[in-house]
């Protein structure tokens, strides 16, 4: 059946409203991107409205992420190490793993919404709009106060740094930037799987929340504290453990309890795009089975 | 080419429910909530799509709009085949749910239509001329800098209405669209989509439970039970199709005993002296009042048309 042409009679005289995009899988996501820019920064401008609200949300996130910090100090007055580690030590693991926390709750936080989103029919008015629903989900509610978590746990990462001396060579520095970006990708790709999974279980919110929220307390302990079979598990069942340990044992010149060959330590940024990838399959096979069953 | 714009053959949509039957046995279970639907909607119709709660309306839509992945049949929109190929749909098509709102809840109203218009890429001209448009004929003026969540239902509807048409879609689907409004929102409401439909030639597709918006709206009706299409045709020829009837009210001079053997009708009802015959709406009044003033004592007559609502709830009662 050939295609009904998009100009209608009585608007002849005028333009297409709208021209068809490329429909190339880079176009698309692009596209994607350009829709999460717009539609976040709107949603800047809307809690900009109340600033004061504002001002004391991004305090309080500071706060009770810095709470996390302050139970470790406690700890630590009252032993001087923690499976071997120093208090800066500890504070670089917690750093490196909080700053990839941060920048993945901001950037991708509201994926645990999608339950709710199903439930109450709004997932709906989503897939009715020509941006991809991953972009709108993303986007939805993004939340600036989130920064108040980056900027406490970028704090004690600055604070880590000027009292551990890292072993290496010039590149290190890179190498821990490298670190908390491919940290905060694995993090974001286990929050779309976590917001996919939603499409199968409708209150899997909390689920999710012992992997991301769960994990990344785990990851802010020296491994050595914990059974080497929990620490074999997390490597390879969730590769959370790419996010620091690995890399941040290696730039503390330690051993890594598994014994691992010297180059998994490089290789996050790779089991990053993994993960993102495997966490778009996995988006894909929700939503696929959310168009299939409505529910 | 013919210029039928959707077009569905043996729709179908099947649900796997499953549901606790013992302590740890689930059942498997079909719900065929769309159950092999077909007909055609040629660009620019005005259609109404009624039945009672759960007879597979919002999964028809649902489907036209590429939400649902059929199960079975065949669907196209504009050529489009819906599930297929969403988004690119989605910029042809208008979407309005009754009973929730695609407007984001703590915007001004301005804000959502700006991201509407980036959203479905509009172009700047085009889109103040739609909202100018859409502000003048659904009074939106004042309500342009309220964020939604300040909206009452009846100007929320209004506002929901223009986001779903500033990209000048050709079809638009309403789902409930005078749901819960006061009397002037719904006239409102539903005068603006008359107009659209007249003068912009859009085609219009609207479920509702309020035989009020069909009878002033659409020409065409199509009535869904169970997931089947009962009916597909004017709003007038349900009476034929639902074995409606006409009521003949008498007033006799004096109470007596129910009316009896005239041909065609039966009495369903007595008071007093005024008595009540039912007869086929098809059948002619003439005879019968005739018939009843020679054999009995007639002071006074009157004869009532069926009720719409009547007839459908037969329908749906009726299998």
């Amino acid at each position: 059946m050939a295609e009904v042409p998009l100009s209608r009679g009585t608007r002849a005289g005028l333009p297409p409203a709208v021209e068809v995009p490329g429909e190339s899988a880079l176009a698309r996501a692009l596209w994607g991107v350009r829709a999460y820019g717009f539609i976040a920064a709107m949603w800047v401008r809307s809690t900009m409205v109340y600033r004061a609200s504002f001002a004391i949300m991004l305090l309080g996130s500071f706060a009770m992420t810095a709470l996390d910090f302050v139970g470790i100090m406690i700890m630590f007055s009252h032993v001087d190490a923690l499976g071997g580690f120093s208090l800066h030590e500890v504070a670089l693991l917690y750093g490196t793993s909080a700053t990839s926390l941060g920048l993945a709750d901001l950037v991708l936080g509201s994926f645990d919404r999608v339950g709710t989103r199903v439930r109450d029919g709004t997932m709906d008015t989503m897939l009715v709009r020509p941006v991809p629903a991953l972009a709108q989900v993303a986007a939805d509610r993004f939340a600036l106060r989130r920064l108040g978590r980056v900027a406490q746990s970028g704090l004690v990462l600055c604070w880590a740094l000027s009292g551990v001396e890292l072993v290496g060579s010039p590149l290190t520095p890179l190498l821990l930037a490298v670190t908390v970006l491919s940290g905060a990708a694995v993090f974001g790709a286990v929050f779309v799987v976590g917001g996919a999974f939603q499409f199968w279980a409708q209150d899997a919110a909390e689920v999710q929340n012992s992997f991301t929220y769960g994990g990344a307390t785990m990851l802010e302990f020296p491994p050595t504290v914990f059974a080497k079979d929990l620490v074999r598990g997390v490597t390879f069942v969730i590769p959370l453990a790419f996010v620091n340990w690995l890399p941040v044992l290696r730039m503390l010149g330690r051993d890594d309890p598994l014994r691992l060959p010297g180059w998994v330590d490089f290789a996050g940024p790779a089991v990053a795009v993994a993960c993102c990838a495997l966490a778009g399959l996995a988006w894909r096979a929700g939503l696929r089975a959310y168009r299939s069953t409505g529910s | 080419m013919t210029d039928d714009f959707i077009v569905l053959e043996g729709l179908e949509k099947v649900f796997q429910v499953r549901r606790k039957a013992g302590l740890l046995r689930r059942e498997r279970q079909e719900v065929r909530a769309v159950d092999g639907i077909s007909f055609t909607v040629a660009r620019g119709e005005m259609v109404g799509y009624i039945g009672p709660n759960g007879a597979g309306k919002s999964t028809t839509i649902k489907m036209l709009t590429g939400i649902l992945t059929p199960s079975g049949g065949r669907l196209r929109v504009a050529g489009i085949d819906p599930s297929r190929e969403r988004s690119r749909l989605a910029r042809r098509i208008g979407v309005v749910f009754g009973q929730r709102t695609t407007l984001w809840w703590d915007l001004p109203l301005r804000d959502s239509y700006a991201l509407v218009r980036r959203m479905y890429r509009i172009p700047e001209a085009r889109f103040r001329t739609n909202l100018d448009r859409c502000v003048e004929l659904l009074d939106l003026g004042r309500l342009l800098e309220v964020p939604v969540r300040q909206l009452s239902l009846g100007q929320r509807m209004r506002g929901d209405i223009a986001a779903a048409l500033l990209h000048d879609p050709e079809v638009l689907y309403l789902d409930e669209p005078t749901i819960g409004l006061d009397v002037v929102s719904k006239a409102t409401v539903r005068r603006f989509l008359s107009d659209l439909n007249s003068a912009e030639g859009t085609t219009v597709l609207l479920t509702t439970h309020d035989l009020t918006d069909i009878e002033q709206l659409c020409k065409r009706v199509m009535v869904i039970d169970h997931g089947r299409l009962m009916y597909d045709g004017a709003l007038g020829g349900l009476h034929e199709v639902g074995e409606s009837e006409r009521m003949l009210v008498v007033d006799l001079e004096r109470e007596l005993p129910p009316i009896d053997g005239i041909e065609g009708t039966r009495t369903v009802r007595t008071e007093g002296p005024r008595q009540w015959l039912a007869f086929p709406a098809s059948a002619s009044a003439a005879p019968i009042v005739s018939r009843v003033a020679e054999e009995y004592p007639l002071v006074d007559l009157s004869v009532r048309e069926p009720d719409i609502e009547d007839v459908i709830a037969r329908m749906y009662t009726g299998r």
